[in-house]
């Protein structure tokens, strides 16, 4: 199942995710998708040894899919986790135009046709 | 209000520096994220789903302007402008900066509040009647029993470390507003019949995913064992709870494993054979701390304002809020006023920073300077003068505060769920929102009655579903957020854990499911006056069951 790295950074939690070159992005866009099982453990090693150095905390993998073209989250945990509070689209990724490409309304369903 | 004494400050100044000692550890790398979080926990500061959260403190729910103009403060300068008050009379910061908490905390310490002892397997913040001192049905104020507790469990070497978090709550008047047969020791102030003070003691209540009401220990503890009593308590707690499982590991578990009877045997023997002189509690002791709950001079007025009156009778929206949100004070001519965080469509608990500084002003100039936070995410003026409360209105409604549904279906009380919480299942705080939009705060919420709905956003039962007269579980099936219905839950002085109604709802079917419950009961009531709780107790879930799953296409079975 394909998948991006997340982790929280150290010193002040923001969600961030793990680049194709490594490092750390607050937008899920510029995630590194792992294509499967073998490359996504590679991957968390990695952020593990970021855990290590203190740069991030509690990394893991997050299970995304592609609806509409565009990666993103499968759980609606990650979605929202990704994008920011449902009830407040002012605030978190969202507001700063690092949700999920699709946008975090469409993150959030199921299906989405697009117009 | 409590004021700190100088070992006091000194002691939450203390605090912080060792808190700010261990932050600059933890960034540096000294210290590892598994060493680290005791440390962060201890003083409130978890890692939630976008960011770390901070959880504040208000013992008993009691503020002053001072102390709330600097939550105001810290809203705007540390997080984003906003701050959420919680079910355990507590405040929280969701976006603060790990490498700000010591700041935040120094800043907090010069007002007297701190983050101690938020989170953890320690005694937590105490939590009281928000109408304590006020409420005409008080037999003692709960708070200067709640203020000696925590003084008490603060930083207790022997109970720092239990198998479990503990709560404790002190309800000082007949009626029960501070839920205490759902809390792990639930304290009832009562007379004895030589007029002694003293409390009947509850314990093993809890919600969760193992939902248990409290069970009477002690018909009368004297006033002066309380400590006694409760170190006993919990030393056979820390002794016997469960450590190897975490979900069996509260005091309820405990109770329900060996009986009442055999804990209540447990705890008079361990009583018993304690040095009494060891933690004893003179009168003299109490009568200190009374004092600082002294209630303020308010000079006798008349119980009825003809400015009052006459607002009353050209402005409906204004007679609305009079009749929800204004309760007599004891003192004829003041009333209690709550301040409803529950704005139709507004998130439950939130306030602005604008808001805060607004109700600090209004605390100050009407209020005897005391505000309070209830566990139902309201705020409240306990002092106000009934001639007084057109003007505290009016500035209330300038800042979006006036909300006149205190109590009624729209005041809901939600956990933060799935759009702030790590653990949550299910989004709780847009089911709120969509239910207070559908019954609104006019005539159709007023038509319904008194009707408490809690929403949980995970088995955890943060929103107290189980005490709801209405409650709903988010939980998540197959992927899709799916909201269980419990019917019954009451948490006052006839707690009760309500009944699950049957299969679960579809985020987009829930609301519809409580419309249809709601309509069920304005269909049987016996008349206007017979509350839903009323009305469920003397029919059962039969005709909600079948309403929902028989007769409505709207379930999703």
């Amino acid at each position: 199942m394909p998948s991006v790295i997340t982790a929280s950074r150290l010193a002040d939690g923001v969600v961030v995710f793990q680049a194709a070159d490594l490092s750390w992005s607050e937008d899920f866009n510029r995630a590194a998708v792992r294509a499967d099982e073998a490359t996504t453990a590679d991957a968390l090693a990695r952020a593990k040894e970021d855990e290590m150095q203190n740069l991030v905390v509690e990394p893991y993998a997050v299970a995304v899919e592609i609806r509409n073209g565009h990666v993103v989250p499968k759980a609606l945990r990650e979605a929202i986790r990704a994008a920011g509070p449902t009830v407040r689209r002012d605030l978190g990724k969202q507001a700063e135009g690092r949700a999920p490409l699709s946008g975090p309304t469409a993150a959030l369903e199921a299906e989405h046709v697009s117009l | 209000m409590y004021h700190y004494d100088d070992f006091d400050q000194a002691f939450v100044d203390a605090r912080v520096e060792q808190f700010r000692d261990q932050v600059a550890r933890r960034l540096s790398g000294e210290l590892t994220e598994e060493q680290f979080r005791p440390h962060r926990l201890m003083n409130g500061l978890y890692l939630q789903l976008h960011s770390y959260m901070l959880r504040i403190a208000v013992p008993y729910g009691t503020l002053n302007s001072r102390q709330m103009r600097k939550l105001a403060e810290i809203a705007r300068a540390y997080d984003r402008g906003y701050g959420h008050f919680t079910t355990r009379q507590n405040i929280q910061f969701n976006w603060p900066a790990l490498k700000d908490t010591p700041d935040i905390l120094a800043e907090l310490a010069s007002v007297e509040m701190h983050a101690i002892q938020t989170s953890g397997n320690c005694i937590r913040n105490v939590t009281a009647d928000h109408f304590a001192g006020v409420a005409h049905d008080e037999i003692a104020d709960p708070r200067p029993y709640a203020e000696i507790l925590r003084q008490w469990s603060s930083l207790h070497p022997e109970f720092s470390f239990l198998p479990r978090k503990f709560k404790i709550a002190v309800n000082g008047a007949a009626h029960d507003r501070a839920v205490i047969q759902a809390h792990d020791i639930g304290l009832q102030v009562v007379r004895s019949e030589a007029g002694e003070l003293g409390f009947a003691v509850y314990v093993g209540g809890g919600l969760g995913r193992t939902p248990l009401i409290g069970r009477k220990v002690r018909e009368f503890l004297p006033e002066r064992d309380l400590l006694g009593y409760i170190e006993a308590i919990l030393r056979v707690y820390n002794l016997e709870g469960r450590r190897d499982n975490k979900f069996k590991a509260r005091i309820k578990i405990l109770m329900h494993e060996k009986s009442l009877a055999t804990l209540r045997e447990e705890i008079e023997a361990e009583f018993a054979a304690r040095d009494r002189k060891l933690l004893d509690l003179p009168p003299e002791e109490v009568a200190r701390v009374r004092a600082f709950f002294a209630p303020p001079e308010l000079e006798r007025k008349k119980p009825v304002s003809d400015r009052v009156e006459r607002r009353k009778g050209k402005d409906a929206r204004f007679a609305s809020f009079f009749a929800t949100n204004v309760m007599a004070h004891k003192t004829p001519g003041y009333v209690v006023v709550t301040i409803s965080l529950k704005a139709i469509g507004a998130v439950p608990g939130d306030a602005s920073a604008d808001q805060m500084d607004a109700v600090a002003d209004l605390a100050e100039d009407y209020s005897h300077d005391e505000i309070r936070v209830s566990h139902e995410q309201n705020l409240i003026l306990p002092h106000v003068a009934l001639d007084d409360l057109p003007a505290v209105y009016d500035r209330l409604a300038s800042v979006g505060l006036a909300t006149p549904n205190a109590g009624s279906i729209s005041d809901i009380i939600a956990c933060p769920g799935l759009d702030y919480c790590a653990l949550a299942t299910a989004r709780s705080i847009p089911v709120a929102q969509r239910i207070a939009q559908k019954f609104g705060d006019g005539a159709r919420a007023k038509s319904v009655g008194p009707l408490k709905i809690k929403i949980s956003g995970c088995i955890n039962a943060c929103g107290h579903h189980h005490v709801g007269h209405i409650g709903i579980l988010g939980l998540e099936r197959a992927g899709e957020e799916t909201y269980q219905i419990t019917l019954g839950g009451s948490g006052d002085e006839k707690a009760a854990i309500g009944q699950i109604v049957g299969p679960g709802f579809s985020s987009e079917n829930v609301v519809e499911a409580v419309e249809t419950i709601v309509e069920t009961y304005m269909g049987l009531r016996r008349d206007d006056q017979e509350t839903f709780l009323e009305a469920y107790r003397r029919v059962g879930l039969a005709p909600f069951k079948e309403a929902l799953y028989e007769r409505s296409a709207g379930s999703d079975i």
